[in-house]
């Protein structure tokens, strides 16, 4: 996955898991550098998942400063198209750096897409 | 037996014989290219074949009584059907009914799944545009059949994908005649679970595509079915379920892989936001707990994935330090949230029918209302042979063979199985859910048996290399044990068939019986009842009976009712239980309350049905005693040995009771002497025991005495109670008009 979330410290507090912990951290980021360097699609997509966070952040953020989500199915479609498109996109991207056998990348950019008008077309729908 | 029954027979009958051909000419033509081409010209016309098999073996209902629609809840089904046809859709959504749970009335639009509906409405239109204008009520007879046409399709492209296409064709013609979905599905029986069983397959048949193939697509499929299945019965949850389950054991069995992020994403976020579309489910996806295990699962394949991406940058024994130290504390975080979340109130506690799935006392204990409910029973024994036969023991063999394999895609059949076998114990209506992981499983082990023992052409070819005696027992066996399991298929055709038409294909609306000279007979009283009503009662009036009837009567009588088979409110329910368990004066007074104008009791005593409200009585007890203990006593109406009597010697509270009253009210008089033979309970009920009717007017008893209808009187003009003016009357020596049977000139 793209954006490594810092994993949870332990609790315990061993230093061991700890080192582990960075460890893996900073050698996953790294592959993760070399991964998107020479792919512009993998950093195009890493950078609109990134925005989609974003705005599902800004949306949750809004409904806390409100303190109240009336329209709650509009904010649940919002929240949603947020959540779905980032994995779909995830799902595109897995698919892009392993292609699957007797899929070829196109096709699976095709069915991409297909399966992201569904959720629009139903989030949008789901707004009223 | 008309053709076209003897035809439905045939056909059904032709079919394992041709599946077994094809599934030998399959394995016969194993390489060779030639054969191949017919067994590919073979395919479709043996789908085809189980297609009529499986619509016209359910036709027996249509043929033996006629083009209605069966039993109960169907009844509303057809009501709300004829409702969106004749308004719009947007209509159909927003429909307020005001003419059932009087005086509460139904949120019906909001309160049901529009699937159904919606589909034969589509029909029905899509026909009359090309010029074939059929009624409404065909389309939704004939509903059932159509659909189990596409479940078999449905099943043979999911068995397909778990072994090859010879197991997909006989599981496709297992499901096709297999009594357990065919009691569901016959003509007319136009319920929920008619089209689910479908969606149920084609979800989980795109599920194992997308598994298998790492597709986007077939994700996105799986979950416009799954949105199709949400929209159409209440059992979607099995899926919401089930899927998630499936993708658990993966991962706890170390198989995670891109592809099974994909195919469970894909499905697991369209199929959420879509299945929020339905007005009934509306928020439930994220607030009951029934789905939290889909969204749990999803969160954990994104924790997952992660763990996959940084698995391949640092060494294994690292990792497996870092993993189960995040796995411990993201578990603690979870269960610690889900906690946090129910008592906050932010998510619905488990429901009793939930509860009732796992322990089966629950309900019992707790909600009488769903303990009343015959299919919400424990399923017998014999019951899983009557409804799948010999499938029922290849059942496990099968699964032990998919053990053997253990591809991803038999994993989920295995959960599937263990799930359903389990809750089909509990629930005698899962056995639906049941039946086709029994008959995949059942065509996957017997396609395996045939791909060993069907297969002469190695023992034909190769008869000069080896010794002859040793092919001569290589060919016996392979004889014997062929012949033994189509032998056994020739049985299961049998079986099928018989317990099609004697178990099944009963409407329940129209009772059959048999003559003295043996001769079909129909018991037609239920109609008669209703059509009496819808012809000689006012359009507003109110009809008061127990819940089972409410939808018949909203059905066929278009009359309001007090209660119906929704069951949404207990207390509502209650009252109608209590009015009936309750003495004559009480029950007037709170029928009155309710503006009842009309009472209407089954009453199967004159006929010797078994299903007639007087058995059903201890319910209404229960359910009312559960609101208003003080003045309803289950222990009231059992005499000493806590037997249930009606004759002489049941309790006073028994036959004081309203139900008592209306049941028996002039039966003893039928009989010489006045002793009325009860058929059902085997008792004697003597006229001294039924007390006259103060309150009520009996207005009509059908044919039979099925079903007696009964008005309330009107109050008494001078302000006395109608108990003193009884008095008063026969103390003045004026004859009651007391009709044995109501005049015939009220029918129409």
């Amino acid at each position: 996955m793209a954006p490594v979330i810092p994993k949870k410290k332990s609790a315990a507090g061993k230093e061991d898991i700890q080192k582990d912990f960075t460890e893996a951290i900073s050698l996953s980021l790294e592959s993760y550098k070399k991964q998107v360097r020479n792919n512009p699609k993998l950093r195009l997509i890493d950078i609109f998942c990134c925005i989609l966070v974003a705005i599902a952040l800004l949306e949750c953020s809004f409904v806390a400063l409100v303190q109240d989500n009336y329209p709650f199915n509009a904010f649940l479609a919002g929240f949603i198209i947020c959540v779905g498109q980032f994995v779909l996109l995830m799902c595109l991207r897995l698919q892009l750096t392993n292609p699957f056998q007797g899929i070829s990348k196109n096709k699976a950019f095709g069915e991409f897409v297909i399966a992201s008008l569904i959720l629009h077309f139903t989030c949008l729908h789901f707004i009223n | 037996m008309s053709v076209q029954e003897k035809r439905a027979s045939a056909g059904a009958a032709a079919e394992p014989v041709v599946v077994t051909a094809a599934a030998a000419a399959a394995t016969g033509s194993s390489g060779c290219t030639a054969s191949s081409a017919i067994a590919r010209a073979l395919i479709p016309c043996i789908l085809t074949a189980i297609v009529v098999a499986a619509v016209s073996s359910r036709l027996f209902a249509v043929i033996r009584f006629e083009s209605i629609i069966h039993e109960f809840d169907p009844w509303f089904n057809y009501r709300a059907t004829q409702y969106l046809v004749s308004h719009s859709f947007r209509d159909f959504l927003n429909w307020f009914d005001e003419r059932t749970w009087y005086p509460l009335g139904r949120v019906t639009g909001g309160t049901l799944y529009p699937g159904l509906m919606a589909t034969s409405a589509l029909i029905w239109h899509a026909l009359r545009k090309i010029g074939m204008p059929v009624d409404i009520r065909n389309v939704c007879v004939l509903f059932a059949p159509v659909f189990a046409g596409f479940t078999a399709y449905a099943t043979y492209a999911l068995t397909r994908e778990l072994k090859d296409k010879k197991a997909g064709l006989l599981a496709a013609a297992f499901i096709a005649i297999v009594p357990g979905y065919i009691s569901r599905s016959v003509a007319g029986s136009y319920d929920n679970e008619a089209i689910a069983i479908t969606l149920l397959m084609a979800t989980f048949m795109h599920w194992i595509k997308a598994l298998k193939q790492g597709s986007i697509m077939n994700g996105a499929a799986a979950a416009l079915c799954y949105f199709y299945m949400v929209s159409a019965w209440g059992g979607y949850v099995f899926i919401t379920n089930l899927i998630p389950v499936h993708v658990f054991c993966l991962l706890l069995m170390g198989r995670y892989s891109a592809k099974v992020y994909v195919a469970y994403n894909t499905w697991f976020v369209i199929g959420t936001i879509a299945s929020m579309q339905i007005p009934f489910v509306g928020f439930l996806p994220i607030k009951s707990n029934d789905h939290m295990a889909a969204l749990g699962v999803f969160g954990l394949l994104q924790i997952a994935a992660l763990g996959d991406f940084v698995k391949a940058t640092i060494p294994p024994r690292k990792f497996k330090v870092i993993m189960l130290v995040s796995i411990a504390l993201i578990m603690a975080l979870g269960v610690a949230g889900l906690f946090a979340l129910t008592y906050a109130g932010l998510i619905a506690p488990w429901t009793g029918r939930f509860y009732s799935l796992w322990d089966t006392n629950y309900a019992r204990i707790h909600i009488p209302i769903i303990a009343s409910v015959s299919e919400h029973q424990p399923i017998t024994w014999p019951a899983f042979f009557l409804d799948t036969h010999f499938l029922i023991w290849l059942f496990p063999a099968a699964i032990f063979l998919m053990f053997q394999e253990l591809r991803n895609e038999h994993v989920f059949i295995i959960v599937y199985a263990v799930l359903c076998s389990y809750f089909a114990g509990v629930m005698v209506r899962l056995m639906l859910t049941l039946t086709p992981v029994i008959c995949i499983a059942g065509a996957v082990a017997l396609s395996k048996l045939f791909d060993t023992y069907l297969d002469f052409s190695h023992t034909l070819t190769k008869d000069a290399a080896s010794g002859k005696r040793k092919s001569f027992m290589q060919v016996l066996t392979r004889a014997l044990v062929s012949a033994s399991f189509v032998y056994y298929l020739y049985l299961f055709v049998h079986h099928c068939t018989w317990v099609t038409q004697s178990a099944y294909s009963s409407p329940s609306v129209v009772l059959p019986s048999q003559n003295r000279d043996g001769s079909l007979a129909i018991i037609d009283d239920y109609r008669e009842a209703y059509y009496w009503l819808r012809m000689n009662t006012d359009y507003d009036s109110k009809v008061a009976s127990w819940w089972d009837y409410g939808y018949q009567i909203g059905g066929m009588a278009d009359r309001t009712t007090l209660v119906d088979n929704n069951t949404w409110n207990n207390t509502h329910i209650a009252i109608v239980g209590k009015a009936m368990a309750s003495p004559e004066d009480v029950s007037y007074e709170l029928l009155k309350q309710h503006d009842v104008d009309y009472v209407l009791v089954i009453f199967g005593g004159v006929l010797g049905f078994g299903g007639d409200d007087i058995n059903k009585f201890l319910w209404m007890i229960r359910i009312a005693e559960g609101i208003w203990p003080e003045e309803v006593k289950e222990r009231d109406f059992f005499v000493n040995q806590g037997e249930f009597r009606v004759d002489s010697q049941a309790s006073q509270t028994m036959k004081d009771s309203l139900m008592y009253k209306l049941s028996y009210h002039g039966f003893p008089d039928l009989f010489p002497n006045g002793e009325g033979q009860d058929r059902v309970r085997g008792q004697v009920v003597r006229s001294s025991d039924v007390q006259p009717l103060d309150y009520f007017d009996e207005v009509f008893s059908s044919e039979n005495w099925l079903v007696r209808i009964y008005k309330l009187k009107d109050q008494d003009p001078e302000g006395r109670e109608l108990s003193d003016v009884a008095k008063f009357e026969s103390a003045k020596g004026t004859k009651r008009t007391s009709h044995k049977r109501p005049q015939i000139d009220l029918r129409v």
